[in-house]
């Protein structure tokens, strides 16, 4: 028998990847200097792909187009997505919005929300822009719920302000495991994710990595990212 | 029945579009029209003031303003020509069934059976040299049995010549045979002047003289079998397409915003009307609105898919309306589409729901290009390259991929590419070394571990031979962050001094 409270009432489960959820709106706070956000954005994109339910009416597989929106100040502090570096399975959809002001961005996202034949949205936003209030984030929160397109929202750079994404993430790359063959070179990328608010799960830390087409558990409860010594 | 074509022949087309754009006052003074080649500008035309002041097509600017130093210039505009020469083919379909180009400067009427509509073919004839005088265009024209006779006639024979069948066509000199200048030459060095002389000849020793000339304009034997009619030559006639067009006419001028949108409204109710009823949708639309005062405001969209949606397309022009100045009021609104591409009809999912959810991926794009310009939404496609920041290309969205050799798989390139890459301090063991540590935006780097280099040579036939070879290093730093960075040239290699590193890629 699972005890309920007035402020749960929802069974709080842990997070867990592949699990299959509805298409939700997701912030992952990330430093600039580092692909971390973006990369764990899409590894999340990837493992929301493979565990989304399967359309009993699609014949053909899964090729709708993505999105990646960035505005001005995230392409100068952390460069354009490259192709040749995106999994494979993706590279070919991408289609990728460079506005020029956080609004175009905002409004380039809740566009893109609102089409059917996107599979998911990723966003980079520098900063913690004016336009990118608690009003314009909930707009991108019920978007997502109103048209089942999920959103990852990577901030760069950016205080944990007022926002109603579904699950809030900070995201900072971890070491990666060695290389069976090469053990002197990196491995697979690994980011340390701590959950620090979301909906349905209760707060936790991870260490995550991309594995052969699945986004793997390396371990679980690391120490808080406050402790762990960073920059 | 008998065949009948006509030839128009404009003899000054350039000269005559270039004085009716720039009025009869400029033509008093001596004027040529130039064209940019490597050797400096080229006459490509010249205006009866400057021929007797002694210039000349196809003389040297230079030259031509040695013998007449006021001469006046002004661009040639050969593709102007053409699409004037293109309209005047079509307009000229008002005297027989089908029209064909004669480029340069040229029409081709066929005239088979209409002339008595016209009072006759001398009628006929002069009926086309008044309408194309009153269009401000000196002209010459013929009526023949044959496209070949009667361009002859047109270039070589008298004004307004008419050629029956029994006449012959051998006083003409040769150049009437519409032949090469090549082999002009030829038979002027034969002394072959006319077209009597070919003719007089015998035929199996012009065909071995010309035997391996294929090409009509290079083999007289064949422009004169195509004189005679005695083989065909076929022409390429011109067909007119129309865009759609839809308007309306305002019986009071509107000067606000909300009657506009209305009217807007409409136009595409009836563009997407029109549209579905020639089984096409609309790449580009262009919308006018003519004001009181006669000033015309023209906006135009472009659209990622062929559409035919009217809310679509009012949405999308209704974003550039914003800075329309109406004036006294607006009279005449109209839309046209000149670009459109087939779009059938199709049947709409079977559950409508899905239609209803959210909107197309065209339609997505277009808003956001609305907004963001062409260089805001764009797709990597992989490019020939082992430069790694040319080895992608942003284009259009939705271009489809050109086939290409797939990337090598053994390499881990980056996620992120930065803009342009940026320089780093490193302190490494030895000079050509692994790198040890390096600050890149005032933060440390420990390197934990590395991977490389990979060498990546300069394209030497696209870049400067001072350009340095790149060594690239995958590495991971103390704090499991992983970057791409590159040493720019070796020590010694003769092109610049000590080599400086970069940083260009982050990975995920």
């Amino acid at each position: 028998m699972t005890i309920q409270t007035a402020l749960s009432p929802v069974p709080a489960t842990r997070w867990l990847p592949a699990l299959a959820a509805p298409a939700q709106h997701a912030e992952l706070f990330a430093p600039a200097t580092e692909a971390c956000g973006a990369g764990l954005a899409l590894a999340l994109a990837q493992d929301w792909l493979r565990s989304a339910a399967p359309d009993p009416a699609a014949d053909t597989p899964d090729q709708r187009a993505w999105i990646w929106v960035q505005d001005k100040a995230a392409m100068r502090l952390s460069g354009c997505p490259y192709r040749p570096g995106l999994p494979a399975e993706l590279r070919h959809r991408l289609i990728h919005v460079a506005a020029d002001k956080p609004e175009d961005a905002l409004f380039a996202i809740e566009e893109a929300l609102r089409c059917r034949d996107l599979a998911f949205v990723i966003a980079e936003i520098a900063g913690n822009p004016q336009a990118l209030s608690f009003t314009a984030s909930r707009r991108l929160s019920l978007a997502v719920e109103r048209h089942g397109v999920p959103l990852w929202l990577v901030r760069l750079d950016a205080r944990r302000d007022l926002g109603s994404a579904r699950m809030r993430w900070d995201v900072r790359s971890a070491a990666s495991q060695r290389p069976r063959w090469n053990p002197q070179a990196p491995g697979k990328a690994a980011w340390r994710a701590e959950l620090f608010r979301a909906r349905s799960h209760p707060p936790g830390t991870w260490v995550l990595e991309e594995a052969a087409g699945a986004l793997n558990l390396r371990q679980t409860q690391a120490e808080p990212l406050e402790a762990a010594a960073h920059g | 029945m008998l065949r009948r074509v006509l030839s128009i022949w404009c003899a000054n087309l350039a000269i005559d579009r270039w004085r009716l754009a720039a009025g009869e006052g400029a033509d008093a003074l001596p004027t040529a029209l130039i064209a940019e080649t490597a050797h400096g500008p080229r006459i490509e035309a010249v205006n009866a003031a400057a021929r007797q002041a002694g210039a000349q097509a196809m003389m040297r600017l230079t030259d031509a303003r040695a013998i007449c130093p006021e001469l006046v210039t002004a661009p040639a505009d050969p593709a102007g020509d053409s699409a004037f020469l293109e309209r005047l083919a079509l307009w000229a379909q008002r005297w027989g069934p089908w029209s064909a180009l004669d480029p340069p400067d040229g029409v081709i009427v066929d005239v088979t059976g209409v002339s008595h509509l016209f009072g006759g073919e001398a009628a006929l004839l002069a009926d086309v040299s008044a309408q194309i005088a009153r269009r401000g265009l000196a002209a010459q024209a013929a009526i023949a049995s044959t496209a070949g006779a009667a361009w002859a006639l047109t270039h070589f024979g008298p004004q307004h010549a008419i050629l029956q069948p029994e006449d012959s066509l051998a006083e003409l000199p040769v150049a009437a045979l519409r032949l090469d200048p090549a082999v002009l030459l030829v038979l002027r060095r034969l002394g072959l002047k006319r077209i009597g002389d070919i003719d007089g000849l015998s035929r199996p020793a012009l065909t071995r003289r010309f035997r391996n000339r294929h090409a009509p304009a290079a083999n007289p034997l064949i422009r004169l079998d195509q004189l005679m009619g005695r083989v065909p030559e076929p022409l390429l006639p011109v067909i007119g397409h129309e865009a759609p067009l839809v308007q309306r006419r305002l019986m009071e001028p509107i000067r606000h915003r909300e009657l506009l949108d209305r009217v807007l409204a409409d136009l595409a109710d009836d563009m997407a009307r029109l549209l579905e009823a020639r089984g096409e949708g609309a790449r580009r639309i262009e919308l006018g609105l003519w004001r009181v005062d006669g000033e015309v405001v023209i906006r135009r969209v472009e659209m990622a898919q062929s559409s035919r949606d009217a809310g679509h397309i009012v949405w999308l022009i209704r974003g550039r309306l914003d800075d329309v100045d109406a004036g006294f009021g607006i009279e005449m609104a109209r839309m046209r589409a000149p670009w459109c591409e087939p779009l059938l009809l199709t049947q709409r999912d079977l559950d409508s729901a899905a239609e209803e959810r959210g909107t197309s991926l065209a339609a997505c794009i277009d808003r956001l290009v609305n907004r963001l310009g062409e260089a805001g939404v764009r797709s990597p496609l992989p490019h020939a390259s082992h430069i790694p920041e040319r080895a992608q290309r942003w284009e259009k969205p939705l271009t489809p991929e050109v086939p290409s050799q797939g990337e090598l798989a053994f390499y881990t390139r980056p996620i992120k590419l930065l803009n342009r890459p940026e320089p780093i301090s490193v302190l490494y063991a030895t000079p050509d070394g692994l790198p040890r540590r390096f600050r890149w935006r005032g933060a440390l780097h420990e390197i934990a571990r590395v991977d490389g280099p990979e060498r990546i040579a300069p394209e030497w036939w696209r870049e400067r031979s001072s350009t340095r070879l790149r060594d690239y290093y995958r590495i991971e730093d103390h704090l499991g962050r992983r970057y791409w960075i590159y040493r720019a040239g070796l020590i010694g290699d003769g092109r610049g001094g000590a080599p400086e590193w970069f940083l260009q890629g982050l990975y995920a």
